[in-house]
């Protein structure tokens, strides 16, 4: 799973008004690849996701789309690149599904062009491929948090970007619903070679979907590489602060298994 | 294809048309509808005037009528659709064009006008009309700049900075007419309280360049209404130039709001329900609500103006959120997506 890279953070330095939070990242996003992003919370996981999506600019350093600065890309030309799935979404009025996954379309269209049969049919394939044709003509203000997460997947993909970072996309949902989402990931990172960034707070789901994962810690890259080089007990306690177990689940991917502090040194 | 939204622009048409001709042919001057009419028809053939017809009439049609109906569906238009970005801009059922200052600043612009006898005239246009629309639009533009954050406009410090400013501007308006009291008082309480009954064709000529222009303007950025609705940020994931959508978008509905202020006062609840009873039929897509709002906006103004005129000249404001204000709570009651 290794090509050249596609989205590339070089160096880079950024955060908000009065506070950095990326103190020089760098991290290389080959084509067709699925990476976890990981870390405690405030390491700047979403700071990440913002600045290679081009919403927060980089201070220092830069980000580079197949190998150009962001920075020399339109706003319409990066949202053809790339799509960002949110924790979650809420709209005010009642879109329907198939208005909802439309929108989607927006970076291909010109101001006065209606969507053509064609931008239909893309439409029509996303909802396939994540199975939510039965929900087309539903009222987006009536679904699940779980349906709705879906449909903004549905949405991004609609959008035929390339690339697809997500922002815990898994982060209200039940773990049926978190297992029905990373393996709509895994489908589409298969079988449309989409390149794929997603930060997760999981450890066991991290290790059983994805083959690279990507720590920060405090602003910083830390460790880059296959769950079996990263779950290591030491780097989890170390960057965690928390103590832990790790051992294989029955498929040879790491388990971690959070051990209760305070028992810790009395029972073996 | 929205089928819905196609039958409501057909039906808004007639119903248009129906509402122009009988707005044309009520009033309290006794002519008859037909009689009316006729001298309509006289006055659009070009041809002689029929002998049963007098030179009153034709001035009643022509220089009282006809205005006044024209401007209240300019002014209709204006505020629906002003209203309909706001409450995408905001992301806010509640919003409409007086959250950003815009009716406060057109108070306190006539206010002045009116108290402190301002006496000009900008090419027909009273220093009343002018003031307002001055006020209006240095009050919003007030709004937008303080509501500057390193590159950005947050819409909740906007919606704030709206309501703290427009405070302050009604403060002011309180002040001047307590100050400069007595004698004019009634012509600013009948002022804030809205009314169509000054109609001249001088306020139809200022009102409809920015009724149509700004109409058609906002109607291209029906998409990136839609995506502003998901929020800031998706909407920029989406390929929107946020801040600059969002200057255009406001700039655009103030300009809008600023007019029909101007040329009829604070006519309430018009800019607020006209976007919901749309959407309850032709749904959220701005590219089918912002024609259907704009000429229900129209319809529903004239036909509050007739119950105006015929009910003796009352304030169309009055009328407007006698019904408007019902109408709303049970719209509340019976919508769902409201109970956030």
């Amino acid at each position: 799973m290794s090509g050249e890279a596609v989205l590339e953070a070089r160096d880079l330095v950024t955060g908000y008004e009065q506070r950095q939070v990326l103190h020089g990242v760098d991290l290389s996003v080959a084509s067709a690849e699925m990476i976890a992003l990981l870390g405690p919370n405030g390491s700047g996981k979403s700071t990440l996701v913002r600045a290679l999506a081009g919403v927060l600019p980089a201070t220092n350093g830069q980000v580079l789309l197949y190998g150009k600065p962001l920075g020399s890309y339109t706003r319409r030309e990066i949202a053809r690149h790339i799509a960002v799935v949110p924790q979650m979404s809420s709209l005010l009025f009642s879109f329907t599904v198939l208005e909802y996954v439309m929108m989607g379309r927006t970076p291909h269209l010109g101001r006065l062009q209606g969507e053509s049969a064609e931008d239909r049919q893309v439409a029509a394939a996303a909802m396939r491929d994540t199975d939510t044709e039965h929900l087309r003509d539903r009222p987006v203000t009536e679904l699940s948090a779980g349906e709705l997460q879906r449909l903004t997947i549905t949405r991004c993909l609609a959008q035929q970007t390339p690339i697809m970072l997500l922002d815990e996309p898994t982060a209200f949902l039940d773990i049926n619903h978190q297992l029905q989402i990373l393996q709509l990931l895994r489908e589409l990172n298969a079988e449309h070679g989409k390149t794929i960034l997603c930060v997760s707070h999981d450890l066991n789901l991290t290790a059983a979907f994805f083959d690279r994962v990507a720590l920060l810690k405090d602003g910083r890259l830390v460790a880059d590489g296959s769950p079996e080089e990263i779950f290591t007990v030491a780097r989890i306690e170390a960057i965690y602060g928390a103590k832990v177990l790790v051992d294989r689940t029955p498929a040879g991917r790491p388990r971690v298994t959070v051990a209760s502090a305070p028992a810790e040194g009395e029972r073996p | 294809m929205n089928t819905r939204g196609g039958i409501m622009v057909v039906a808004l048409l007639v119903a248009t048309f129906a509402v122009f001709v009988l707005s044309s042919t009520h009033g309290t001057s006794g002519m008859s509808a037909h009689k009316a009419l006729r001298v309509m028809w006289t006055l659009a053939s070009g041809q002689q005037a029929a002998p049963d017809i007098e030179t009153q009439d034709i001035t009643i049609v022509r220089d009282i009528r006809l205005p006044r109906l024209l401007l209240g569906m300019l002014v209709g238009a204006c505020l629906a659709v002003a209203g309909v970005v706001m409450q995408a801009f905001f992301q806010n059922p509640m919003a409409a064009p007086s959250i950003i200052g815009v009716s406060a600043g057109g108070a306190l612009g006539a206010t002045a006008a009116i108290m402190l006898g301002f006496n000009f005239w900008l090419w027909r246009l009273s220093s009343v009309t002018v003031s307002a629309f001055v006020g209006a639009l240095a009050v919003t533009a007030l709004v937008y700049l303080l509501s500057r954050r390193g590159g950005r406009t947050p819409v909740g410090v906007l919606l704030l900075t709206g309501i703290a400013v427009g405070a302050m501007a009604s403060a002011a308006s309180s002040f001047i007419l307590i100050a400069y009291g007595q004698g004019q008082m009634d012509r600013v309480v009948y002022w804030l309280m809205g009314s169509l009954n000054n109609a001249d064709w001088a306020k139809v000529e200022m009102i409809w360049p920015f009724a149509l222009l700004g109409c058609a303007l906002v109607y291209l950025y029906g998409r990136d209404l839609n995506v502003l609705l998901l929020g800031d940020e998706q909407a920029h994931y989406l390929g929107l130039n946020v801040e600059q959508v969002k200057l255009v978008l406001l700039t655009l509905s103030s300009l809008l709001a600023a007019a029909a202020v101007a040329v009829s006062g604070v006519i309430g609840f018009i800019g607020l329900i006209i976007p919901h009873i749309t959407r309850l039929v032709v749904g959220p897509d701005h590219r089918w609500l912002l024609p259907t709002a704009g000429l229900t906006g129209a319809v529903l103004l004239t036909l509050a103006d007739l119950g105006a005129r015929l009910g003796g000249e009352i304030p169309i404001g009055i009328i407007t959120s006698m019904l408007g204000g019902p109408f709303f709570l049970y719209l509340l009651h019976k919508r769902r997506e409201y109970e956030m």
